[in-house]
C-alpha cells in the first residue's frame, strides 16, 4: 500500500503527462505482480466488488471522529467526496503497518459475507494504521470509482515502456472484461488469439472537433465524408458463432440489443463492425431520446422493439475472417465493409444492418452546405476521415475529425445552484436554468460545464451573495444572471416542468449584457421542437 | 456594547468602528490585509507593525496612531487594547472592556506558530468575534515547520531538474513567512514587485530575510535558473508569470486540504499553509475565551454557530461582513498585484 500511495501522490501532484507516465513505470519495475495487475485494473476503471454500505462508512466514521452526523454532512457537501471526507476526519492512524494493495483488496472481497460487526471490526482496525494519504487510498477502494488523473493513454503508454510492447496491442489487451485475481499483467499483454476471451472489443478510434476550416485539410478528394449518427457508437463482435455487442464506454450490452441476435449466425466467425446503434422506423432514424427510454428499461418488452427498433448504421470493418485488419487503409476497410454488408442484406434482408452512406463532394464548400443539412437527418454533423487513415487507438489527431453543426441556443435565468464535485468541490458550478412561462420562471435544463475557471469563480461568489434559501447542497438564488444555453437537440418530455428535454445542455456564454426579462420563453422552446423534430 | 452595522463592527460608546468596510471617522484596524483595512478612514489606529503597510497601501498621509500590544488606551470610559492575533505581523485582536463588560474582536487569527508573527494569545472575554474561514472539521493543517521542509525539497528537486519554482502567496505575511524559511544554499531567491515591496517594509522594521533579487527590468531571465520566487496570487496566468519558464508552481494555502481545490488551481503542488485557524485551533480558541457569546463572521459561519450551539452551549450568532478571509480564487476583493491603491 506504501508504494502504491507513494504513485498515487506522484501522479497527484504533478500536471505533467510524462512525469505521471514515469511514476507508473517505475511503480511497475518494483510493485509485485499482483499489486501491478490491480494497479493496472483499477487505474483503467475497473474496481473491486462492494461488500461494505455506505451508510456504514458514515455511522462508523462519526462514532469514531466523535463528529454528529449533521456535520460529516455538511463536511461531505464541501469535499465533495465521500473517501476523502472520512479520510479528512478520522484521527490519523499510528502508520505502522504496511500491507500489499491486493491483500487489501482481497481482504475487502472477503467481507461480503461477514456480518457487520465484523466489517466494522475490520475497517476500524485498518483506518487506525494508515496516513492521511493511504487512507484516501483506502476509502476510495471501498466506494469504488478511483480518479486519479491519469487517462487510459497514460497507462498505455506506460505498460508499452514497462514491457517494450506496442501500444496498440497493449490498448486492444486491456479492453473489455479480464479477470485481476489470479492474472498477472505479462499473461494478459501476451495472450494470444487462441487463447482470448472471444468477447474482446477493440480500442476505439475517437475523432477530435475539426477546429479550423475543412480547407486546410487538403484535397476533398482524400477523404471520405459521413454523416455523424447521434446513437450509440457500437462494436458488433461475431466469434465462435456468438454475438457480442459493445458500447464505446465498454459496456457489454448484447442482452439488450435483442435485433441482433440473430447476426450470430448470419455474419461470419471473426467479424468486427464499428457502427453507430440507434432507432430506425417507417424509413427514418428517431431521436436519441427513443433510445435512451428504451435502454433505461431493466427488460426489453415487445412494445419497447416495436417503437424503437434498433439498427446499426456501419461505419468501419475492423477484424475480418478472424485477422485484426486495423492497419489497413480507410479505402480498403471500407470496400470490404461494403462487400460484407452488401452481400449480408441481400441475404438476408431482415438484418438491422445499413452502411452509413458516403457523401459525394466536389469541393469543401459541398461539405460544408452538406454539414448545415445534418439536422434533416437527425444527424449531428459530419465525420470526415482520411481514406488512408489506419483505424486508430484512443482520441487523436490528423486523420479523423468530427464536424459538427452549431449547437442550438436558448436563454435562460440562473434559479438554482449547486455545489461541484471533484475538482469542482466547494463551489456552486452545477446550475438549473428556467424560461418564462408567462409571468412565471419554469426551470427547463441543468448545465454543468461551458464556463471558464474564472468565470466560475465570480458566478460562486455571486451565487453566495444572492442565496434565498438553502436546501441541503443546493440553493437558490435571486432571478437574476442569464446564461445562453447550448444544446444538440430538443425533445418534449412529460416529465420535466418545462414540458421540453434538451440534450448535451451547456452553458456557452455568460450573458452579462442581458437582462432576465430578455430571457427566452417556454413558447419559444416548443417552437424549436416544432422546428427540429426528426 | 458592540453592534454590527452598515459601516462595520461599531462600539458606540467609544464612536469607534473595527475593521470598517466604509469610511467613517475612527476605525480600528485589526491587521494590514485589505480586506480589513480600508481606504477612506478620517482616523486609524492599528499596532505599530501594521502602520507602515498601512501607509504603503492607503496612502503615507493617512491619519493613523500606532500602539503596541496591552498598551491600553481609553476612549470615552471604553478601555481598548491590541492583543497578538498570530494572523500576520503586526495583527492584532482588539480587547475593548466598559463597565466590566468585556469584547474582542479577533480579526483573522491562527493558533499555529509559524516562526515569523507574535504568537496568538487568548484573551478572556464576554463576547467574542471570530472568523470562520476554515470552520469545518475537515480542516486540520500539518506543523509549519514540517511545510517549510517540503517547500524546500520541492525546490531542490525542481532544481535538479533544470526548473524554477514559483511559490503564489500573499504579499503580505504569507510571502515573508515562506521566505524567512526558505534554505537560501539551495539556488537563488527572486521575488515579484508586489512581494518585494512589502518585505522592504518587513526587513526596516522586523529583520532581515533571505538574499533575494527583486524581479524588474534589470534582470535578465536568462539568469533565473533552478531559482525559487515568490508572486502573489494575482500573477496566475499572466505573461510575466509566463516569461519564467520552465517552472512548476506550488502554491501556499490552506484550501489546498481539499484535492478538488488542489486539482482545480492546476498547479503542480499545493501546500496546505494558512495564515488561517483550522478547527481544532478554532474551537480552542474560542473555549480559552470563556465567552459565553460568540459572533461567527466570514467563513463556514452558518455550520461553525450550529456546533458551537450544539456542542459547546455558547450562545452563538452568524454575522454577515465583507471580509473574505483566504481569497484563494481572487473576484478582486483581494490584495492588489502591483502597488496600486485600494479604493
Amino acid at each position: 500500500m506504501k508504494l502504491f500511495s507513494e504513485l498515487f501522490t506522484k501522479i497527484d501532484q504533478t500536471t505533467s503527462t510524462n512525469d505521471k507516465i514515469d511514476a507508473l513505470v517505475q511503480y511497475l519495475a518494483i510493485a509485485n505482480e499482483q499489486d501491478a495487475i490491480w494497479c493496472v485494473a483499477l487505474l483503467s476503471g475497473r474496481r473491486p466488488k462492494r461488500t461494505v454500505k455506505t451508510s456504514e462508512l458514515w455511522q462508523w466514521s462519526s462514532e469514531l471522529s466523535g463528529l454528529p452526523p449533521w456535520l460529516m454532512a455538511e463536511s461531505y457537501h464541501i469535499v465533495g467526496d465521500l473517501a476523502e471526507t472520512i479520510s479528512l476526519i478520522l484521527p490519523e492512524g499510528n502508520k505502522t503497518s504496511d500491507y500489499k494493495l491486493h491483500e487489501i483488496i482481497e481482504a475487502l472481497n472477503e467481507l461480503r459475507d461477514s456480518d457487520e460487526q465484523q466489517r466494522r471490526d475490520y475497517i476500524a482496525t485498518m483506518w487506525q494504521q494508515f496516513d492521511k494519504q493511504e487512507l484516501f487510498i483506502f476509502n476510495k477502494l471501498i466506494t469504488g470509482g478511483f480518479r486519479m488523473g491519469v487517462s487510459d493513454k497514460i497507462v498505455i503508454k506506460a505498460l508499452a515502456k514497462h514491457f517494450n510492447t506496442d501500444e496498440n496491442i497493449i490498448a486492444h489487451r486491456l479492453t473489455g472484461t479480464w479477470e485481476v485475481t489470479g492474472n498477472t499483467l505479462p499473461a494478459l499483454l501476451a495472450a494470444g488469439a487462441g487463447n482470448d476471451d472471444i468477447s474482446k472489443p477493440y480500442p476505439f478510434y475517437l475523432a477530435y472537433a475539426l477546429e479550423s476550416t475543412p480547407d486546410e485539410l487538403g484535397n476533398v478528394d482524400d477523404w471520405q465524408i459521413e454523416r455523424k449518427y447521434d446513437g450509440i457508437r457500437g462494436q458488433l463482435i461475431v466469434r465462435d458463432s456468438q454475438l457480442f455487442v459493445w458500447s464505446r464506454g465498454e459496456d457489454l450490452l448484447t442482452e439488450k440489443f435483442t435485433e441482433f441476435t440473430n447476426l450470430a449466425s448470419i455474419l461470419p466467425n471473426g467479424t468486427v463492425i464499428d457502427g453507430e446503434i440507434l432507432p430506425f422506423k417507417d424509413g427514418n432514424f428517431l431521436p436519441f431520446h427513443v433510445m435512451q427510454t428504451r435502454i433505461g428499461r431493466k427488460n426489453v418488452t415487445k412494445k419497447a422493439m416495436q417503437e424503437a427498433p434498433l439498427v446499426m448504421v456501419c461505419y468501419d470493418l475492423i477484424e475480418y475472417n478472424g485477422a485484426d485488419i486495423r492497419h489497413l487503409s480507410m479505402g480498403e476497410r471500407r470496400a470490404m465493409l461494403e462487400q460484407l454488408v452488401t452481400h449480408t442484406t441481400q441475404a438476408h434482408p431482415e438484418v438491422p444492418l445499413q452502411l452509413s452512406p458516403t457523401i459525394q463532394c466536389d469541393n469543401w464548400n459541398e461539405v460544408a452546405k452538406e454539414r448545415m443539412r445534418s439536422r434533416e437527418y437527425n444527424c449531428e454533423g459530419l465525420m470526415l476521415k482520411r481514406k488512408n487513415s489506419e483505424y486508430k487507438t484512443g482520441r487523436r489527431r490528423g486523420d479523423w475529425w468530427k464536424w459538427k453543426v452549431d449547437p442550438l441556443s436558448v436563454d435562460g435565468v440562473l434559479l438554482y445552484a449547486q455545489r461541484g464535485h471533484g475538482r469542482r468541490a466547494n463551489l456552486y458550478t452545477d446550475f438549473t436554468f428556467a424560461v418564462w412561462d408567462g409571468d412565471e420562471l419554469v426551470p427547463f435544463a441543468k448545465a454543468y460545464s461551458g464556463l471558464t475557471d474564472k468565470e466560475l469563480i465570480e458566478v460562486d461568489a455571486w451565487i453566495k451573495k444572492h442565496t434565498i434559501e438553502k436546501f441541503g447542497p443546493v440553493r437558490s438564488v435571486t432571478p437574476e444572471l442569464v446564461f445562453e444555453l447550448g444544446f444538440e437537440g430538443i425533445n418534449p418530455s412529460p416529465r420535466h416542468k418545462s414540458g421540453v428535454a434538451l440534450r448535451f445542455p451547456r452553458i456557452l456564454r455568460w450573458r452579462q449584457d442581458k437582462s432576465m426579462k430578455e430571457a427566452n420563453t417556454k413558447a419559444d422552446l416548443l417552437e424549436l421542437i416544432q422546428a427540429y423534430r426528426g | 456594547m458592540i453592534t454590527f452595522d452598515k459601516c462595520g463592527i461599531f462600539c458606540a460608546q467609544a464612536g469607534v468602528y473595527i475593521d470598517p468596510w466604509k469610511p467613517v471617522d475612527k476605525a480600528i484596524i485589526t491587521h494590514a490585509h485589505s480586506d480589513h483595512a480600508r481606504w477612506g478612514m478620517k482616523a486609524y489606529m492599528a499596532h505599530k507593525l501594521a502602520v507602515p503597510v498601512m501607509r504603503y497601501r492607503l496612502g503615507a498621509d493617512i491619519n493613523v496612531q500606532a500602539i503596541e500590544y496591552n498598551e491600553p488606551v481609553t476612549i470615552n470610559g471604553v478601555t481598548i487594547s491590541l492583543h497578538p492575533a498570530g494572523h500576520i505581523w503586526g495583527s492584532a485582536q482588539v480587547r475593548l472592556e466598559y463597565k466590566g463588560e468585556v469584547w474582542v474582536v479577533s480579526g483573522d487569527y491562527k493558533l499555529q506558530h509559524d516562526g515569523i508573527t507574535t504568537p496568538f494569545e487568548p484573551v478572556t472575554c464576554n463576547s467574542f468575534i471570530t472568523e470562520s474561514t476554515f470552520g469545518l472539521p475537515v480542516y486540520k493543517f500539518p506543523a509549519s515547520a514540517d511545510v517549510y521542509a517540503d517547500i524546500n525539497a520541492w525546490w531542490r528537486a525542481n532544481k535538479e531538474e533544470g526548473k524554477n519554482s514559483v511559490i503564489l502567496a500573499y504579499s503580505l505575511g504569507k510571502a515573508q513567512r515562506v521566505h524567512a524559511h526558505l534554505d537560501a544554499s539551495i539556488g537563488d531567491i527572486y521575488l515579484h514587485g508586489a512581494v518585494d515591496n512589502v518585505n522592504k517594509i518587513y526587513e526596516q522594521e522586523i529583520g532581515d530575510l533571505p538574499e533575494a533579487k527583486r524581479i524588474d527590468a534589470n534582470v535578465n531571465r536568462k539568469d533565473i535558473k533552478g531559482a525559487m520566487i515568490i508572486a502573489p496570487p494575482s500573477a496566475a496566468d499572466t505573461p510575466w508569470l509566463r516569461s519564467l519558464q520552465p517552472y512548476k508552481l506550488g502554491i501556499c494555502s490552506g484550501w489546498m486540504q481539499l484535492r478538488g481545490t488542489r486539482r482545480r488551481r492546476n498547479a503542480d503542488r499545493g501546500f496546505v499553509l494558512s495564515d488561517h485557524a483550522d478547527w481544532e485551533q478554532l474551537n480552542t480558541a474560542v473555549k480559552a475565551t470563556g465567552a459565553e457569546n460568540v459572533y461567527v463572521t466570514h467563513g463556514y459561519k452558518s455550520i461553525y454557530s450550529r456546533w458551537l450551539q450544539t456542542e459547546y452551549g455558547l450562545n452563538a450568532t452568524e454575522v454577515d461582513t465583507l471580509y473574505t478571509g483566504e481569497a484563494l480564487d481572487e473576484t478582486g476583493e483581494t490584495e492588489p498585484a502591483n502597488n496600486e491603491i485600494i479604493q
